[in-house]
Parts: structure tokens; sequence; C-alpha cells
């Protein structure tokens, strides 16, 4: 009896299920919830531009790799297929085709290729193509068509709620009589506000972060610290003066938080590998958000948070580490001998 | 089952299916092969010495090779019959050492072993005497490392031992032959817990046995009633349990310094199947010639258990079982996280050969392999908190005094970070590379 050839490989000989391709589309399934309230806000404009965004996108790193870097097509892990999907969920749902081209080509030839392919960014792509496109493209990008729910009229444009908010303090408006400009809490959780596609619905967004959760694609770490640091520090401002700023409630629910928690914040390549480094990196864009938002020029602040800690991954891999076996017992024994 | 969540240890850890598909198969003796081929290094350390030659006749359990040096171990003949060519073959770690042939003619046994079934209860030896009986019997670490009992039994000046763990996890997906010996042979196993605890001089023993063999931990409680220092406790299905570290700090909370040995904490650690060897050896006069194998895989006919005598050809083994199934696309001496993949049938059964495990052709291949994503799954696998990506790359690299830095020589080698991680990395691979070229650059 013969076997016929029998492979030889070092161990293990077995292994998990979980591959990028399959992390991948966990991911795009996860992002649905958000995408089907973009269609049901934005109607068809909505599938339109995220269908440019994906094509744009795929199709630059097939030519990239096939052409350029001369490597076999990468596009099939699902990776650029998540960046288009966040290019268009970062922006404007009326935004004209040519921009949207434009930043993919950012996105994927410079954010991505240009350092090597996935898993060799430091930044975020998608956010840097919506960055890249928000500076160059400043009166497109932030002329926001009104969900349909709350305006069944003709789409409308119009500032998002935190825009308006940030005008009015300029313009010497209290907290208060902005307050009743804007729709309800139940609005900006279920996804009527007016804003970028994809960042409309908490609870649309929470049910995409609920099933990565699930599906053990990522860990609580980074959504809650960032999370919860936005909500601590507004918190702190709103109690000392509830007149000259919103609620920490309103913070959390507008604007592309709970996107960027869920969804940019997230992104493996760009955050930290350790819990510990998870933690800091939530922090620190839950913070540097609040600043912008608070301080800064621009009404809000997620993308140059997340962009900004991204360059600080490095740093944080190198120190943020996890207890290791043995360490502790080590520290003792050390202790000991210092002190006999 | 209890509401009460058993102990585990706290670092890392994964969870392959289980797959234990031969846990329910008593253990058979496998009928005697017409040939074994016994190796003269089947453990860690010294070769032993051959002191037969070509056409000797020999009996099972007569030495044919004695120990070289402390840490090294005699080696029995299995058969009675003829020594026939003594050569260079490969076996299962995938080199080739010297090994003795011997044809097999009848069962003969050296007289004074004792084959009967008779439970002896009675420790009669000293504890010294045990030590030199381990030694002579040349009974050997038999959950894969084959590191000499003997030596482990003779903690250094200054060392205080105060717990003696039994590690009857098999936490390695598809092997249950420590679990049918478990279940088998339990009385044997507390005589031999008894016979290592008066050698070690502890007063307080425990039997580690992971919660996916509910019956082998009931069997223990209950003959356990009345042994006032040994206690059994349940644990956990997590890989790696049964790594020696990982168990120590599980039941007592105990971490063994980077470096160190168990003994350093206070601690020795012997797998069930060692302790019912050293029970045969101590309390039967048997040494080390039979283990239980355990033949298993998704597409073997009859999964199954067999009292394999040392030196059987693996292909003796897998007939018995049912035969090499078309599909076969690789067989594995051990378990499907740590066990060594074989090259052919040939390779003899040996005192640390566990399992013998067939992967079906499909998955026997590596996936394709992606660039690292920065998952992190690989730390939050690995059970010793190393950051195994970073070893990847710095052995890649070459870095040796930076990857010696991140504590590449604390990895125990389980394959947990190269079995999680997606982008299929050979994570491992890379770390043992390290692990090996650091190792040479010390040596002058």
């Amino acid at each position: 009896m013969s076997a016929g050839l029998l492979t030889v490989s070092p161990s293990p000989h077995i292994h998990s299920e979980l591959t990028v391709p399959q992390i991948m589309r966990a991911v795009i399934i996860a992002m649905v919830p958000a995408f089907l309230l973009a269609i049901y806000n934005f109607g068809l404009g909505a599938v339109y531009l995220t269908a440019l965004s994906v094509f744009f996108c795929v199709a630059i790193e097939y030519l990239i790799a096939r052409y350029l870097l001369n490597k076999s097509a990468s596009i099939y892990d699902g990776s650029a297929v998540i960046t288009g999907v966040l290019l268009a969920f970062n922006v404007p749902s009326n935004l004209p085709w040519y921009i949207i081209l434009i930043g993919s080509m950012v996105s994927i030839g410079i954010g991505k290729m240009s350092f090597g392919g996935l898993g060799n960014n430091p930044f975020n792509p998608a956010l840097v193509g919506r960055v890249f496109l928000l500076l160059s493209f400043p009166v497109q990008m932030t002329s926001w068509p009104i969900a349909k729910a709350t305006l069944s009229l003709d789409a409308i444009t119009s500032a998002t709620p935190l825009g308006i908010f940030k005008e009015g303090l300029r313009a010497g408006e209290s907290v208060q009589a902005l307050m009743t400009k804007m729709p309800s809490y139940a609005d900006f959780f279920f996804g009527t506000q007016s804003g970028s596609l994809g960042e409309m619905s908490t609870f649309a967004l929470l049910i995409g972060l609920a099933y990565m959760l699930y599906k053990k694609i990522i860990t609580w770490h980074i959504p809650v610290s960032m999370l919860v640091t936005v909500f601590v520090i507004t918190g702190i401002f709103w109690l000392i003066d509830p007149s000259k700023y919103a609620t920490p409630l309103f913070h959390i629910l507008t604007g592309g938080v709970m996107l960027g928690a869920v969804f940019m914040a997230t992104d493996y390549v760009t955050s930290p590998f350790t819990h510990r480094g998870m933690l800091i990196f939530g922090f620190g864009i839950g913070l540097l958000t609040v600043l912008i938002r608070l301080f800064g020029s621009y009404p809000e602040g997620v993308s140059f948070a997340i962009l900004i800690m991204n360059a600080v991954v490095p740093f944080i891999n190198r120190f943020a580490k996890e207890p290791r076996y043995g360490a502790k017992r080590a520290k003792d024994k050390e202790l000991e001998t210092v002190m006999h | 089952m209890s509401l009460h969540k058993h102990k585990t240890f706290s670092i890392g850890g994964v969870h392959p299916d289980e797959n234990k598909l031969s846990a329910h198969t008593p253990i058979t003796p496998l009928e005697l092969p017409k040939m074994v081929i016994i190796p003269i290094t089947q453990h860690i350390g010294a070769p032993a010495k051959i002191i037969v030659q070509r056409g000797d006749a020999v009996k099972a359990g007569q030495i044919i090779a004695t120990h070289e040096g402390f840490v090294s171990s005699n080696i029995h003949s299995s058969v009675s019959g003829k020594v026939g060519i003594i050569e260079e073959v490969m076996d299962s770690t995938g080199f080739k050492h010297t090994a003795i042939s011997i044809r097999v003619k009848g069962d003969e046994w050296v007289e004074n072993i004792d084959r009967t079934d008779t439970l002896i209860e009675e420790v009669a030896l000293s504890p010294k005497e045990i030590v030199a009986r381990i030694m002579e019997s040349g009974v050997v670490g038999m959950g894969g490392a084959a590191f000499p009992s003997h030596v482990k039994l003779s903690v250094p000046e200054g060392k205080h031992v105060d717990h003696l763990i039994i590690n009857g996890v098999e936490c390695e997906p598809f092997l249950t032959a420590d679990h049918r010996l478990m279940v088998e042979k339990p009385k044997e196993i507390i005589v031999g817990v008894k016979i290592l605890m008066k050698a070690l001089g502890v007063d307080k023993a425990i039997i580690g046995i992971e919660d996916n063999k509910a019956d082998a931990i009931e069997i223990f409680e209950n003959l356990l009633v009345t042994e006032p220092g040994i206690s059994v406790e349940a644990l956990e299905v997590q890989y790696p349990q049964g790594g020696e570290k990982q168990l120590i700090q599980a039941l007592l909370n105990r971490e063994v310094p980077s470096g160190g040995l168990p003994s350093d904490v206070g601690v020795i650690v012997h797998n069930v199947g060692t302790t019912y060897a050293i029970y045969q050896a101590v309390q039967k006069n048997i040494p080390l010639v039979e283990r239980v194998v355990t033949v298993t895989g998704k597409s073997v006919k009859q999964p199954s258990n067999f009292l394999v005598r040392i030196g059987t050809p693996v292909i003796d083994v897998l007939i018995a079982a049912g035969g090499v199934p078309e599909d076969t696309g690789k067989i594995v001496s051990g378990g499907p996280m740590m066990g060594k993949a074989i090259a052919d049938l040939d390779v003899p059964v040996a005192k640390g050969t566990s399992g013998i495990l067939l992967i079906p052709k499909e998955d026997s291949m590596r996936e394709e392999v992606y660039n690292c994503v920065h998952c992190g799954k690989c730390i939050e696998a690995c059970p010793m908190g190393l950051e195994p990506y970073r070893l990847l790359l710095l052995a890649k690299k070459g870095n040796h005094s930076r990857a010696k830095e991140e504590h590449i020589i604390d990895c125990i080698e389980c394959g947990s970070c190269s079995f999680v991680c997606p982008s299929n990395r050979p994570i491992l691979d890379y770390i043992r590379l390290g692990k090996t070229q650091l190792k040479k650059q010390k040596k002058p």
C-alpha cells in the first residue's frame, strides 16, 4: 500500500477558518445597513456614487498592480472594494463623477499602492482620498443633500448639523436656540440628518459594529475608547458651560464620529496591533476630534484625527505591549534581588 | 454540567476544532509486527550506546542500547527475536538516526517482568530507588517532547518543589491516547502519581484534565475521594492548555520565568502517559517498550487507539486502522498543531509518538499568503504574550539581537500564531529559523 507522494511541511497542519478575503467580505456585509439607509435617504444617487467609487478603486488598483508594479492583481482580497465603499461613505451623495474618480485615484494610487499595497499603507486610504477632496473641492464636499425623510421636496443642499452649529456659535447664537433648529436625537440616531452618504445613521452603523464584533473581525477596544473619549470630554465642556457647548450625546450622534469609530479607525492596517495600543489610539482620535470640533476652524475633525493618529501608530506599536508570560515574575525576582 | 467556569491560562490561546474522533474507542493491543526498527535517539539528550550486534537473539524488555551520560535514556527491545541490520533510518523528526532492526520471533519477555494485570498499590522502593528504576526502564516524557523522566525527578539542590502536576490535558485536536489511558487505567495512574510524589517528596498533586473529557474527570473524582493529597482539576478547552507553562499558570497561577524551569516555581509536571509508564516500570518492572498511539483523521476508516510496541513501522499501525485512505495528502506524527509531517510510511513509532494523523489532500497544502494586514490576531493568540508578527520580520531580516530583546527564545512553538493568521503567513517557520540562528550565534 502506498499513499503516493506525501506533503511534508512544518506544524501547524491546520488553520483557522478566517482568511483575509473572508474578513474583507465580513466588513463589506457590515457596511450593508448603513448603505441601505443611504439608499433610503438619498435614493439611487447613493447607489450610483458608491458603485462608481468601488469601480474606480478596484480598476485603479488592478491597473497599478498589473502595469506599474508588474505584480499579479491584488484586487481579489476585497480590500479595494472596502476602500471604494468607505470613500463613498465619506462624501456627499451628489458628488460629481470626476471628483470621486480623483478621490479614488488619490485613495488607491497615493494612499495605498505607492506604499506597496495592502498592509503597507500608513494612512487609511479612504481618508487620504477624502481629505484630499475636502481641501481641493471645498464647495462640492461641504454641500450635502438633505435627507429625504426630513424633507420630501426636491433635493436641496444644506450644511450638516455640526456645520450649522459651528456657524451659529460664531454668529453669537446660544446653544439652546441652535438646538431648536436641529432634528431630534431620534432622527440623529436613526439617520435622517444631512451629511455624508454613510455617516447618517448611528443605528445602522451600530448594527455593522455588532456584526463585526460577533464575527470576531474587530475587538471593542478602538470604537469604545474613541466614543467614550468623545463623550467624556465633550461632557466636561458641556457641564462647564451648557450655553456654549453642545451635549455629549449631540457630539456622539452627529457627524462622522460613529462612521469613524466603526469603520475608519478600526482599519487593521492603519491601527495598532495590541489591545493596549488600540485603547491609546482610540483615545487619541477622540481627543483630537473634540479639539478640532470645539476649537478648530472645521466643524468636523474625525478624518483629521484618524489620519494624525495613523501617523502615531508605529510608536504606539513600539511601546504598547501586551503582558508577557513570566514578565511579572521576572520583575518580582529583580525586586527580590534588589531588596536582599 | 456545572455553571462554574473552569480554570484556564490567562494569556492568548486559540480554539481549533476538537475532532476527538476516537474518544470512545477502547485501547486495543496491535498485532505484533514482523519487524521493528528501534532508533537509539528517541529522547532529548545524547543517543544511547548500542550493546547488541547483528544476529544476537533478544527478548522483549531487554536493554539493547544504554544511556550515555545523565541526560539520555536506555533503549529496550520491544519484541523478542533476532537483531538485524543496524543502520541510519529516517525517523519522525525527518532526520536520519541510527536504529536497530529486530526480526520478530514469538513474544518472549525477560524473566523478572510482571506482565499480569494485577494492580500493585504498595510503593516499596525508596525515592532514590524509584529514580534509578525509572532511569533503568528508559522512561521519557510521552507527551511529545520525550525528555528523560529521571532527569526531571532529580531536582537541583536549593530548589524546593511543593506541587506535582499531572498533565492529562491532551489539548491537541484529534489525539485521544491520554484520554483513553485515563479512562481505562486510572488506578494504575494514581499509583504512578503516588510513586512520583514519593520520589519528589511532595504531598500535593493535581491532575489537570480539559473538560471535554468528562468521563475521565468523573472517574478520577470518584477514585480520589480517599486520596487527600491528590486532586483532579477540570480545565477549559483552550489550546495550548497542555503547554507546561500554561498548565502551571492555569492551575497554580505561577509563571515560570523566562528561560527557567517549572522547578523554579516549585512545580514538576509529568504527562499521564508517562505516569502510567512509571507505574509499569516501578511496580511491574516493565521498561518503556510500548505506548498508546491514536490513529486518526477525517477519512480514516476506523479511528483507533492502539497499544503499539516501540519501533513498529507506521504502515503496520495504519493497516490496522483500515488502511491509508485514497485522499491522504499528509501524514503527521503527533497532533495537528505541533506534530511532524513524515515523508514515508516506514518511519517507526517512537516513545514520543502520541498519534498518527492522516490529513486529506485538500487540507494538506497551505493557502495563499497575503501581506500582513496588522490585524493583531497573532498577538491575541500567543500564549507567551509575544508579538509573533514582529518576530517573523526580525527573523526574516536576520536581526537576531532585536529578536532576542523581543524574547524570541520564550516561544514554545505551539503554532497558535500561524493557526490564526488570516494572511496565512508562515510565522512559526520564521520564528523557528530565528531561534535556531540565535542559538548558533551564541555558540563560539
